[in-house]
């Protein structure tokens, strides 16, 4: 029994390593994930991702900002403290805009990116879980599970022929932990 | 597919030969993994010195109170109000490229989104130190906000400078957001290149990032639609800002064509300041195939456009002022152009109105000095815009015996000129410690709309002769391509 946990396709071109997928998936090669320097379009139809839901949430928390911000203003201006000024109506809405406006938008900004970070586990400390280090400057690595997939060697070749240009056998899952 | 080949008629947004994705990684890096060279020390030393006017400055006032300034009983608002609204303006750039450009799928942003969002967060972090300047006793800023207090009253919702409180926090928390998740896949790029204690600090401002498919794929949702509302956002802003005039009564200031006006003057006068800094900071820094000639002359096209919108603005404020028939808009308007701040208002309509009209000539806009040049001269035409506004319209009020002129102190001038430090200072530091191109973005243009991908296409061969002939024409004015690469093709 072999101490490799991952197999690692190390591609210097982003056709390259989508070619690579496209070969394991004709394999019944399951992918673990994939890592890229930037983002590749197309990638999550190939690999079957979801669509993300984060624009559902965008407009839940613009709804909610909406919500508080119009409600302080109707709480001060017309409940609270209802003001005289020449007779004019305490529900002035044409002022209300504003302030709706510009909350709708910092709770969007902030419910969203927040619930991002929280979805994805980012946050500041977070030990970086990364695969390899060069993935984040120009290496696009196909990571591959590989516990049950074996034999290692084919894939190495399938890696190999779809033009990686270097396969790793990694014994740690993660070479970010100091 | 991940890269698509673009029309070869598009200029290349990446210049320069055999560029490799480790190479925009180590060029794009290469100041914040190094010593610093002697222009950023001069560039420091002298930005630093104006910070530290500004700490003088600044504490001065706040020490002896507003009394430090040249404000007097008619002239309410001078120095601090137009450096607020000058820095505000100068604060749009940044969201507007990172924002409406991403909208309108110009890719040429990718390569000046990051400073330009950097700079646009430091402009209006020192447009914020004016607005708690001038409230006088600083402490008492909380009293904007609506909170429940001992004299059981709340803030007045119906005031535009209410508004402003709302708008401007707003847009400074959310260009943070955008700017900060933006970086966080470069920031990743920094730590896993680093040892020791910089990959520490790197790692925890990394959020742990790794770049999997559905961290980038959740990434774009996120920029889309961070750019979708900041795009209203940016135009609400100065909209805001432009309301604590108009909605006073006051001759020169009550008008309704200030929003639209004020917002192209913003974007004017962000762009004017982009140019600035990126014209220094591409040659210091040696990113000339990134901001390339095409960056240079399409911002210059905006401040073209936007120049002028603020002229035809400026004439048809004058033009309704004569045409509404009222007596003391009439008079504010001719006090502006003939009274005693003539030459602040001449300043103003010959380097916001004239002097952008000049980029109609392709060689002016193609000229790197030039462009700085004028950059500088519209940053100065759009402060004169604001001390116009605001000093011209107070300064002769309604009973001549008030009437007064305007003088600033050396603590007026000191917040100003510190300002402009302050600002310098914080943007020196970020291209020291942190990418100033959008690392990820740009390796995106790699293989669709570098120089060399186009090269490669039209040395396959399968491309219009005219269309390849019309496309190298305008490479000729890139500084940074050698033409007698293309000679032999």
């Amino acid at each position: 029994m072999s101490s490799t946990k991952f197999i690692l396709g190390l591609f210097d071109d982003p056709d390259d390593m989508m070619h690579g997928i496209e070969k394991l998936q004709k394999n019944s090669v399951p992918i673990y994930d994939v890592y890229t320097p930037m983002p590749i379009h197309g990638i999550e139809a190939k690999l079957g991702i979801k669509e993300s839901r984060l624009g559902y949430a965008a407009f839940c928390f613009g709804c909610l900002g909406a919500t508080v911000i119009f409600s302080i203003l109707y709480y001060t201006l017309v409940h609270d403290w209802p003001m005289d000024i020449g007779g004019k109506p305490n529900f002035a809405m044409p002022n209300f805009v504003p302030f709706t406006f510009e909350w709708t938008i910092l709770f969007t900004a902030f419910g969203m990116t927040f619930t991002f970070f929280a979805a994805t586990h980012l946050f500041p400390g977070r030990a970086p879980r990364v695969m390899d280090l060069r993935a984040t400057d120009d290496r696009f690595v196909i990571a591959i599970d590989a516990k049950g997939n074996i034999p290692h060697d084919d894939i190495t070749n399938l890696l190999k022929e779809a033009g990686a240009v270097e396969v790793k056998h990694n014994d740690r899952k993660y070479v970010s932990y100091e | 597919m991940a890269s698509h080949s673009e029309s070869i008629i598009r200029e290349p947004l990446i210049t320069g030969r055999d560029i490799t994705y480790a190479q925009i990684t180590n060029e794009v890096l290469n100041p914040v993994e190094n010593k610093p060279n002697k222009a950023w020390w001069i560039g420091f030393t002298v930005a630093s010195m104006g910070a530290l006017l500004w700490v003088v400055a600044i504490s001065y006032t706040f020490w002896f109170g507003l009394g430090a300034w040249g404000l007097n009983k008619t002239v309410g608002w001078a120095w601090d109000i137009t450096g607020f609204v000058w820095w505000v303006g100068i604060g749009h750039a940044g969201t507007l490229i990172s924002a409406v450009l991403l909208l309108f799928r110009q890719n040429w942003r990718n390569s000046i989104n990051r400073s330009a969002e950097a700079m646009t967060i430091f402009a209006v972090i020192c447009a914020a130190t004016y607005i708690v300047a001038h409230m006088g006793r600083p402490w008492l800023a909380y009293f904007t906000l609506p909170l429940p207090n001992q004299y059981v009253l709340w803030v007045n919702w119906n005031s535009a400078l209410m508004m402003d409180v709302f708008a401007i926090s707003t847009y400074f928390s959310v260009s943070l957001v955008f700017w900060y998740t933006g970086l966080l896949p470069d920031i990743a790029s920094i730590r896993d290149r680093a040892t020791g204690l910089r990959r520490r600090i790197y790692s925890v401002m990394s959020f742990g990032w790794t770049g999997s498919v559905k961290t980038w794929q959740r990434f774009e949702t996120v920029s889309l639609i961070l750019a979708g509302i900041s795009t209203p956002l940016v135009l609400s802003v100065h909209t805001i800002v432009s309301f604590d005039f108009a909605t006073s009564l006051e001759p020169g200031w009550h008008t309704t064509i200030f929003p639209p006006y004020f917002v192209a003057g913003a974007i004017f006068s962000g762009f004017a300041m982009v140019q600035t800094l990126l014209l220094v900071t591409r040659k210091v820094l040696g990113l000339e195939n990134y901001i390339t000639m095409f960056h240079i002359e399409s911002m210059n096209k905006i401040i073209m456009l936007t120049g002028s919108i603020v002229g035809v603005a400026y004439i048809t404020e004058f033009f309704i002022a004569w045409y509404s028939g009222v007596e003391y808009e009439q008079y504010a308007f001719i006090n502006r152009a003939t009274g005693p701040y003539w030459w602040a208002y001449w300043s103003m309509m010959s380097c916001n109105v004239i002097s952008p009209q000049l980029f109609w000539s392709s060689k002016l806009r193609r000229s790197i000095k030039f462009s700085w040049f004028l950059s500088i001269i519209v940053n100065i035409g759009m402060w004169f815009e604001r001390f116009v506004i605001i000093v011209t319209s107070l300064h002769r009020d309604y009973i001549p015996s008030s009437w007064v002129m305007f003088y600033p102190t050396w603590v007026d001038v000191g917040v100003f000129i510190g300002s402009i430090g302050l600002f310098f200072t914080m943007f020196l530091l970020f291209i020291r410690v942190l990418p100033s191109v959008a690392m990820a973005e740009v390796k995106l243009l790699l293989k669709t709309s570098s120089e060399q991908a186009k090269k490669k296409l039209i040395l396959e061969g399968h491309l219009e002769p005219a269309e390849v002939q019309h496309y190298k024409e305008s490479l000729v004015k890139f500084d940074s391509i050698d033409m007698s690469d293309y000679e032999k093709i």
